[in-house]
C-alpha cells in the first residue's frame, strides 16, 4: 500500500490560514490502513484545526467527510454536495493522488494534510517500511525476492558496495544491507551462482519515461 | 598492451607498482594539486584523483587529472556513479580521454548523506560494475552503453575497480571481485588494509580462483597520523577493520606520526611477500607529503621507468 504520514498541524493550519470554512476529506484506502488519513484521523485533524484557530481568535468551521477512496472519480463525485460555495478550502488526507484528484475535480484551494512516503507494508504494528521502488520492471526473481532498487541505498544491481558491514548498511546502522539479505537468501536457496551473472544497466524508461505512466487494460474499458 | 597507460606498462612488465592519492581542493585553485604532483611524481607511478570524495563538492577529478598531467604525473581519475547517469559518464569518459587521461577507477561513490549536500538527489543510474563494462565496451567494442557504434576515436582506458576485503558478506567479496574482473577491470585497488590476517585470507581465495592472474591487485595502505585517527578509522568508517593492536601501538608511541609511518612501511613490506599483490596504493589523506618518506623507507625508491 501507499504509506503516508501527517504533516505537522502548524503546517496544515498555515496552508488554510485565510479560510473561514474548510472541507476536511479523509480517504478510506491505504492511508486508513497506515493510520494517517482515515475517518478517525480526519476527525482529529478537523478538531485540532478548529481548536488552534479558536485560540487565535479566528474561528474555523469544518465539514468532515471520508470517501471510500480519493483516487477513483466515482467516489470523488460523492463529495459534490459538500463542496458548497462557502467552502473556501479543501484539506485532503489522502496520498498525493487523492489531493490531485480533488484539485482536478473542484475549483477550490485544495491542500495536502499528509506527506506521501512510499509503497510499503506493515512490519509491526505502528511500523511501516518501504518495499517497492515502483520502477516498472520487477527484477525480484533475480535477487531472491529482496529489492535492491529500493532497499539498497545505492540501488546497486551487482552489489554489495564496500560499506556493508555486519549485515548493516553504511548509511544507517538500523538498516539491513539489502545485499547481505540477498546473499544469505540466495545461499540458502542454493542459487548463489545466479548472483555471478553481470546484471546490465537497468531500463529506467519503465520507471520515469516522460510524463505520467499509464496502465491500460483494454479488456475492462467501457468505451 | 591494451592502452597507453604508464601504469599498465609497469604492471605488465612485472614491476611492483606504487600509486598515491591526491584529494582535489574545495575551491578552484589548482596550485595544491600541482604542488603535490611535483612532490609525488618521482615516488609514485600514478596518482588517483578522487571524485568528490565523501560526497563533498571538490574540483573535478578530470580537471585535477589535467593539472597532474601538466605537472608531469600519471593520473588515475576516479569516477563515481553517484553523481552522473550513463549519458554524463560516457561524455566525461570521452572528454577525459581527449584531455590525456589513460586510467580510470570506477566506483559507486560515498553516499551523499555523508557529504556536504546530504539533501542532494543521487543518481545511481548504473552501478560501479556496470560502469566498468561501459568503459570496456567503449574501448574494446567501440560501442556506447546503448549498443550504438562509436565512430571515430574510442577512449582507451586502463580500467580500475575497487575491492573491499573488510566489508561483508566476506565470502561474497571475492566473488564480487571476480564479477568486476569479468566485467572488464584491468586493475584493482583495495580498501586500506590494517587487518593483515583477513587480507591474507582474502588473497588466498583470490588465488584459489586465479583472479590475481586476470587483473593486477594493488593493495591499499594508509599511514596513520595519530591514535585518534586510528580510533576513528576503527569505529566510524564503514567497511573498515582496524585491529586493536594497531590502535594500541599508536597510543603507546612517543612520536605517533613516526609510528604511523613505521606501521605503514611494515605493511608494505609484508604486502610485497603476498603472492598476487602487484603493488601498493598509498592513501595519505590530507598528508600527501609523507608519501616520499614511506616509499623510500619501504625500499621502493627510485621508481622504475616505463620502457
Amino acid at each position: 500500500m501507499i504509506i503516508a504520514e501527517s504533516k505537522p498541524l502548524a503546517e496544515v493550519a498555515g496552508l488554510i490560514q485565510g479560510a473561514r470554512k474548510v472541507l476536511v476529506v479523509g480517504c478510506g484506502g491505504c492511508v486508513t490502513v497506515c493510520l494517517a488519513g482515515g475517518e478517525k484521523e480526519t476527525g482529529i485533524l478537523a478538531a485540532a484545526l478548529r481548536l488552534l484557530r479558536q485560540k487565535e481568535g479566528n474561528p474555523l468551521e469544518t465539514v468532515e467527510v471520508t470517501l471510500t477512496r480519493q483516487c477513483d472519480p466515482e467516489y470523488v463525485d460523492m463529495l459534490e454536495k459538500y463542496v458548497t460555495d462557502d467552502v473556501e478550502a479543501i484539506v485532503s488526507l489522502a496520498c498525493g493522488v487523492g489531493v490531485q484528484f480533488l484539485a482536478e475535480r473542484y475549483n477550490k484551494w485544495v491542500v495536502p494534510a499528509l506527506n506521501t512516503k512510499f509503497a510499503g507494508g506493515t512490519v509491526e504494528h505502528g511500523v511501516w517500511e518501504e518495499r517497492c521502488g515502483l520502477c516498472g520492471e520487477c527484477i525480484l526473481y533475480k535477487t531472491g525476492g529482496i529489492c535492491p532498487i529500493i532497499r539498497c541505498s545505492k540501488s546497486i544491481l551487482n552489489g554489495p558496495c564496500g560499506g556493508s558491514q555486519n549485515g548493516k548498511c553504511e548509511v544507517n546502522p538500523e538498516t539491513p544491507c539489502a545485499w547481505q539479505l540477498i546473499y544469505d537468501r540466495m545461499q540458502a536457496l542454493g542459487k548463489l551462482d545466479l548472483l555471478m551473472e553481470i546484471q546490465p544497466p537497468k531500463d529506467w524508461s519503465k520507471s520515469r519515461d516522460g510524463g505520467p505512466r499509464k496502465v491500460v487494460r483494454e479488456d475492462v474499458r467501457l468505451a | 598492451m591494451k592502452t597507453e597507460s604508464k601504469l599498465e606498462k609497469l604492471l605488465s612488465q612485472g614491476h611492483f607498482v606504487v600509486s598515491g592519492e591526491i584529494g582535489p581542493p574545495k575551491h578552484a585553485n589548482p596550485e595544491g594539486i600541482q604542488k603535490h604532483t611535483a612532490l609525488l611524481k618521482d615516488y609514485v607511478d600514478a596518482m588517483n584523483l578522487t571524485d568528490n570524495q565523501t560526497a563533498i563538492v571538490r574540483l573535478s577529478s578530470i580537471a585535477a587529472g589535467v593539472h597532474v598531467l601538466q605537472a608531469g604525473g600519471e593520473p588515475i581519475i576516479q569516477m563515481t556513479v553517484r553523481d552522473r547517469n550513463r549519458i554524463a559518464l560516457q561524455s566525461d569518459l570521452l572528454g577525459a580521454y581527449s584531455l590525456g587521461m589513460r586510467n580510470v577507477l570506477c566506483l559507486s561513490g560515498d553516499h551523499q548523506s555523508f557529504g556536504n549536500h546530504p539533501t542532494a538527489k543521487n543518481v545511481h543510474d548504473v552501478d560501479s560494475l556496470q560502469l566498468i563494462k561501459i568503459v570496456k565496451d567503449l574501448r574494446d567494442e567501440k560501442k556506447f552503453a546503448c549498443g550504438e557504434e562509436l565512430k571515430g576515436n574510442e577512449p582507451r582506458f586502463f580500467i580500475g575497480a575497487a575491492a573491499n576485503p573488510f566489508a561483508d558478506p566476506f565470502e561474497f567479496r571475492v566473488l564480487r571481485l571476480e564479477k568486476k574482473i569479468n566485467a572488464g577491470a584491468d586493475f584493482i585497488q583495495t580498501q586500506c588494509i590494517f587487518d593483515m590476517e583477513r587480507f591474507e585470507r582474502f588473497m588466498a581465495m583470490v588465488r584459489e580462483r586465479g583472479l590475481h592472474k586476470k587483473a593486477h591487485i594493488i593493495a591499499g595502505v594508509m599511514p596513520l597520523k595519530s591514535a585518534k585517527a586510528a580510533k576513528y578509522m576503527q569505529q566510524s568508517v564503514a567497511g573498515m577493520i582496524v585491529p586493536d593492536e594497531i590502535v594500541s601501538r599508536m597510543e603507546k608511541a612517543a612520536d605517533p606520526r613516526a609510528e604511523g609511518v613505521a606501521i605503514c612501511v611494515e605493511q608494505i613490506k609484508h604486502l610485497q611477500t603476498i603472492e598476487g599483490v602487484a603493488g601498493v596504493h598509498i592513501m595519505a589523506v590530507m598528508w600527501e607529503e609523507i608519501i616520499p618518506t614511506i616509499v623510500k623507507e619501504a625500499g621502493l625508491y627510485p621508481r622504475p621507468k616505463a620502457e
